[in-house]
């Protein structure tokens, strides 16, 4: 047994509004540059849909994720390392930008500088690849809330395999008609695998899985554009710089969860549906486990590999890998951990693609509470609720496809248990004495299933986010630690140097770091300059909290006494 | 002027392909890229590129065996001047015409495809240009070479001792001041090439990922340890909409 520390995330997909915007949050944080138009580190899809890029779980086109070798071996699907090279001149199966969108702007310098006329100016939409007028046709969410389902509802793959199946016939195949259609929101970030094939595709070797916390990260300095990686990677999560030829990647905000801050995402998720924490897995047996010959047994697999930070073996095999006491001790608080492993409520995004993905879902029951609802029965009744999630199977079935491989026994029992949480918890929130018998029907214990309503209903900041943060004493490896405010050439613009764009060196930014923020915002006293003249006598106005006055806020201040002694003689 | 172009020009282009090569490494892993512009198309360059990378590899490797291998040791094992030379030219010529159908396609497309062209710098364009001239001109030696018959001229007692001797740093300059024209335009157009190459897009040769055969597939790393304390920002973070998107307002 190898012990490693893995950061997940769990989703509670009931509470997703599709509201986007951990997606602008993330696009304004990371992707707001050239290059990087079209990439959605995070991106929401609404299901049935098609996602992004569309039709991204297709992988019969796509060729994304691991596939088994006759022979029981785990291979890439898209071809093993000579045929990998030998694509590498022009990759295969690339998503071309028409399977993404053609990202655009506005031409809004014609309102302002548009000759008076009769005509009132319009803003013309621009393409930012090519720099002419365009025609939007697509984007990253066009078909957001079921928006042309009617028409292009059958592109979605799993509907495409549902109505392709043999077990039902024509009547039943997945309807889109409005009063008969379900849909629920998807938020997707890369799933930072176990296995990831994005990783294995990678020629130069740049993408690589950080030891401490499992994020996987695309080395820039490494990567060579062989675009190897945005085929392997299933969720189509790697995207490609077209500017700077690299790949880039979600990058689980590392920066902020290395100081224990949650990502962009989860910060600001106004449903409060994502849960950060530690999973502990057993690295040996994570090949083995990806390699389940079954694709319906892969769930388990998976969960077979995350450890219990509570079992004493478990904790002198981790002290023994240099796991820290307090990263077993928030694996012991971790959020994600009950509700993937203790409460068995949270399952991956498509486990058939055996990368072993780590950030997980929590199915929503609301589809089959809406239509509950509308149809007049009382949703919160336990008894109804079971019933309508044997009868409803259209929506049991797609939710199989997306999370189980297609097991539709786990994705009941899941929904059993949230049913039953729902069940119990209003005669408990009515004042009425809990039923015994609900928690009971779904194996659990009243205590259990209180816990669990705990941590996803009322869902408390400090519980959504155990957040372990990097070592002090290795604090001298954190990118974030340090407070420098040099600046030479302010945030960081690079124009085309002379090897083509982005090339050249990188130019010297004073960005200030978190951590210098916080002290400064949360001290006492007002920022000033250090003894040792931190400042230099020069104040970011932007970071300026109001505060007193600090030296070099206003220029030509004496140096021998504060400016205001002037001030007060003067008026005197 | 035969010094110069023989017994000097070759030890100017190796000094920039070496030094430029090692300080672009030192100071540019940022940019050291394919640039691939499969992202804006991808139907011409599924053609193209192959055609001309593996073009181009193969005239790599027929010029190592041209000009590294001394005629004694093909000799030596039996191959004769006019088999050797037959082979040379066939292979050669074929390579020859692969790579140059390839890289026109590629100009082609670079020039009439909107977004790769607003991608194209002038390195690029410079770049271009003495590739094809190299390759047009290496297929004219072979051409000549053709017509020529049994009676072509034998590169490998001239150009080929030449070139080893350089590496040896007693350049032979009488040897190489003996061949016809077309070897020399050839043979200068080329050392400009390496000469540029660390400057271009080039250099994505230099990183060809063969050791992706062998490394393991998952990659563990630690936090990276380099970066410690404040750093510089990384190029790659500059605005949407910059100037080379403006071009065509």
């Amino acid at each position: 047994m190898r012990v490693m520390a893995q950061m997940g995330m769990v989703m509670n997909l009931d509470k997703c509004i599709g509201c986007h915007t951990c997606s602008v949050t993330c696009k304004q944080a990371w992707t707001n540059r050239a290059g990087t138009e079209y990439v959605w580190f995070n991106n929401v899809e609404t299901r049935p849909g098609q996602g992004y890029p569309r039709r991204y779980e297709d992988q019969e086109t796509w060729k994304g994720g691991w596939t088994l070798t006759h022979r029981g071996n785990l291979k890439l699907k898209a071809g093993g390392r000579v045929q990998k090279l030998l694509g590498i001149f022009a990759s295969p199966v690339q998503p071309k930008l028409a399977d993404y969108y053609e990202p655009w702007t506005y031409d809004y310098q014609t309102l302002i500088e548009a000759p008076l006329g009769d005509d009132f100016p319009v803003a013309r939409p621009k393409s930012l690849i090519t720099g002419e007028n365009t025609k939007i046709t697509w984007s990253a969410n066009w078909d957001d809330n079921l928006g042309g389902s009617s028409e292009m509802g059958h592109l979605d793959p799993i509907v495409a395999k549902l109505n392709a199946s043999v077990r039902r016939d024509s009547e039943e195949k997945v309807r889109f008609e409005l009063e008969k259609t379900f849909m629920f929101y998807l938020p997707r970030i890369c799933e930072h695998c176990l296995n990831p094939s994005c990783m294995a595709s990678c020629p130069s070797g740049a993408i690589y899985k950080r030891e401490e916390d499992g994020i996987v990260l695309v080395d820039q300095d490494r990567c060579r554009g062989w675009r190897q990686c945005i085929t392997g990677c299933p969720y189509k999560k790697i995207y490609f710089n077209h500017k700077s030829g690299k790949a880039e990647k979600c990058t689980f905000c590392y920066p902020r969860v290395e100081v224990g801050l949650p990502t962009v995402c989860s910060e600001t998720c106004v449903g409060r549906l994502r849960y950060l924490g530690l999973f502990l897995y057993d690295a040996d047996r994570v090949t083995a486990a990806a390699a389940t010959p079954d694709e319906g047994d892969l769930y388990e697999a998976q969960l077979d590999l995350l450890l219990d930070p509570s079992d004493p073996e478990v904790i002198a095999a981790a002290r023994r890998d240099g796991i820290p006491d307090d990263w077993m001790d928030a694996a012991r608080r971790s959020p994600v951990y009950a509700l993937a492993k203790t409460y068995r409520v949270a399952l991956p995004l498509h486990p058939e693609y055996r990368t072993m993905p780590m950030v997980w879902y929590v199915p929503p029951l609301s589809p089959i509470v809406d239509v509950l609802s509308s149809q007049g029965h009382d949703a919160e009744d336990r008894t109804v609720l079971f019933g309508a999630i044997e009868a409803l199977r259209i929506p049991v079935d797609y939710l199989a496809e997306l999370f189980t491989a297609g097991r539709t026994d786990i994705i009941t029992g899941v929904l059993q248990k949230l049913a039953a949480m729902r069940a119990y918890m209003r005669d408990v929130s009515l004042g009425r004495d809990g039923d015994p018998a609900i928690p009971e029907a779904v194996g659990m214990s009243e205590e259990t299933l209180y816990e669990m309503y705990r941590l996803m209903a009322i869902a408390k900041y400090a519980d959504r986010y155990v957040i372990p943060t990097a070592h002090v004493e290795r604090a001298h490896e954190l990118e974030e630690i340090g407070c420098s405010l040099d600046f030479d050439e302010g945030p960081g613009m690079y124009e085309s140097g002379p090897f083509g764009e982005a090339s050249g060196r990188p130019a010297p930014v004073a960005v200030e770091t978190f951590n210098a923020l916080k002290q400064r915002q949360t001290s006492d006293s007002a920022m000033t300059t250090t003894p040792s003249g931190g400042l230099r006598g020069r104040v970011n106005l932007l970071n300026w909290d109001g505060n007193g006055a600090p030296d070099g806020l206003f220029p030509g201040g004496s140096s021998d006494g504060p400016p205001d002694t002037a001030t007060t003689e003067g008026t005197r | 002027m035969n010094t110069f172009l023989w017994g000097v020009l070759p030890y100017l282009c190796v000094a920039s392909l070496v030094g430029g090569t090692v300080w672009r490494y030192r100071y540019d892993k940022f940019g050291w890229t394919t640039r691939s512009s499969q992202l804006y198309e991808s139907r011409l360059l599924r053609i193209g590129s192959p055609l001309f990378h593996v073009g181009i590899l193969l005239v790599f490797f027929g010029h190592v065996g041209g000009l590294v291998i001394p005629e004694s040791w093909t000799d030596a094992v039996g191959v004769s001047e006019g088999l050797y030379h037959f082979n040379a030219l066939l292979f050669g010529g074929l390579a020859g015409v692969c790579t140059l159908v390839g890289i026109l396609i590629l100009v082609y497309r670079r020039r009439t495809t909107g977004p790769v062209f607003m991608a194209t710098t002038k390195n690029d364009k410079l770049m271009y240009v003495l590739l094809v001239t190299a390759i047009v001109l290496g297929l004219w030696t072979t051409l000549v070479s053709v017509g020529a018959g049994s009676d072509a001229h034998n590169y490998r007692e001239t150009v080929s001792p030449w070139f080893r001797s350089v590496f040896l740093l007693r350049p032979d300059v009488a040897s190489m001041a003996a061949a016809p024209i077309q070897f020399h335009v050839h043979a200068i157009v080329g050392m400009l090439l390496f000469a540029l190459w660390p400057f271009t897009r080039l250099v994505h040769a230099f990183t060809a990922p063969l050791h992706y055969l062998f490394r393991p597939y998952i990659v563990y790393r630690s936090r990276d340890r380099q970066t410690s304390g404040n750093r510089a920002a990384r190029p790659g973070w500059s605005g949407v909409g910059t100037t080379d998107r403006d071009r065509r307002h």
